[in-house]
């Protein structure tokens, strides 16, 4: 019951968020500094959900499967692959190096 | 039929189509995070913004509380708002119209509409494609979260290994330059020191903080880290391309 509070909660900040963009004078948009720290801010909790989703395990950092995971996806985006293959790169190597008997 | 002639309507049309069909991924994660069909829908009908989706249900997986899933989806949120005012600006939408042009606000919308320089094509490619994000994308992460149910053990099929994935896709197309690169490699060390020393969910905020910082002392470009996750011009490039730093 409390995560569909936290759920519902978050779709509601979410909503303000875009809401604000059209509300705000136009003034605002000419300070870039707003747009810079969305932007940071955006790559740093990218990439910190993708290292977290890698090695975390709880309070644990774990090195196992996943860590293939993150080197597939890596090679099929080099090489331009399109999301959802990318993301099946990740779950073949995951997949895989369990079947292998790695982590 | 003369819809389909406009280009931003085709750009939007075939936008809608890849991205939604990324739901299929969403929906499936979701479900294996430990979210219900429900609430997984209730994300992609209400959230609808990938970035904050996969937010919420990849600290969900990892253990983290609800309040941490929460802030992680709401930080990633803010970039709508940057949106919101670019759109507000080029298409200026009036009455219920606006509240509407708010739902519909995200990366690839937004991308459609900028990529377009008359005022005309820029409204069609914003609805087109916001509108026909929201019903692929909802009716590919039913599809997803069903398929997702069904599956069983979660590991055996690699699940974990491919929100891995969905994640540093998310992330690829934002690393233009040196400079994105440090500030990810920075995020993600301050992710892993952090891990050991707070509760599951809490490094993502951590890693938050410390990009707000990155952004707030550092000069760089404006409109770094605000790419598409698909970039609608990609197969166009004939189109002009989004005008960087918008900022009059």
């Amino acid at each position: 019951m409390t995560l569909w509070m936290w759920l519902l909660l978050s779709c509601l900040l979410a909503y303000a968020w875009k809401l604000l963009g059209y509300l705000v004078p136009a003034s605002v948009l000419r300070d870039p500094r707003m747009s810079r720290i969305a932007g940071t801010m955006t790559i740093g909790l990218l990439a910190s959900l993708t290292i977290v989703n890698t090695v975390a395990s709880g309070q644990t950092l774990a090195l196992d499967a996943r860590l293939g995971a993150l080197t597939a996806a890596g090679i099929a985006l080099v090489f331009r692959a399109p999301f959802l293959v990318v993301v099946l790169a990740g779950a073949g190597a995951a997949a895989g190096l369990r079947l292998l008997g790695w982590g | 039929m003369k819809l389909l002639q406009s280009p931003a309507v085709r750009v939007g049309l075939s936008i809608s189509i890849a991205t939604g069909l990324y739901g299929v991924s969403f929906g499936a994660l979701s479900v294996t995070s430990g979210l219900d069909f429900w609430q997984t829908m209730a994300l992609s009908l209400l959230l609808f913004s990938g970035g904050s989706q996969f937010a919420f249900i990849g600290v969900v997986a990892g253990g983290g509380s609800g309040v941490a899933a929460m802030g992680a989806a709401t930080l990633l949120g803010m970039r709508n708002g940057i949106y919101g005012m670019q759109v507000n600006a080029l298409l200026q939408p009036k009455g219920w119209l606006r509240f509407a042009a708010a739902h519909v606000t995200i990366d690839e919308s937004t991308a459609t509409s900028t990529g377009q320089t008359d005022p005309s094509e820029q409204k069609r490619g914003f609805w087109t494609a916001g509108l026909g994000i929201f019903v692929l994308w909802n009716l590919f992460t039913a599809v997803g979260a069903l398929a997702g149910a069904a599956l069983g053990d979660p590991k055996q099929w690699g699940l974990d290994g491919a929100a891995v994935a969905a994640f540093l896709g998310l992330l690829w197309p934002r690393l233009k330059g040196g400079e994105p690169v440090a500030i990810a490699v920075v995020c993600a060390l301050a992710t892993v020191l952090a891990v050991p020393f707070v509760p599951a969910g809490v490094p993502i905020l951590v890693a938050a903080v410390v990009a707000a910082a990155i952004g707030w002392f550092s000069h760089g470009r404006s409109d770094e880290g605000l790419e598409p996750d698909m970039d609608p011009y990609a197969e166009h490039p004939h189109q002009p391309a989004r005008p960087s730093g918008e900022a009059s």
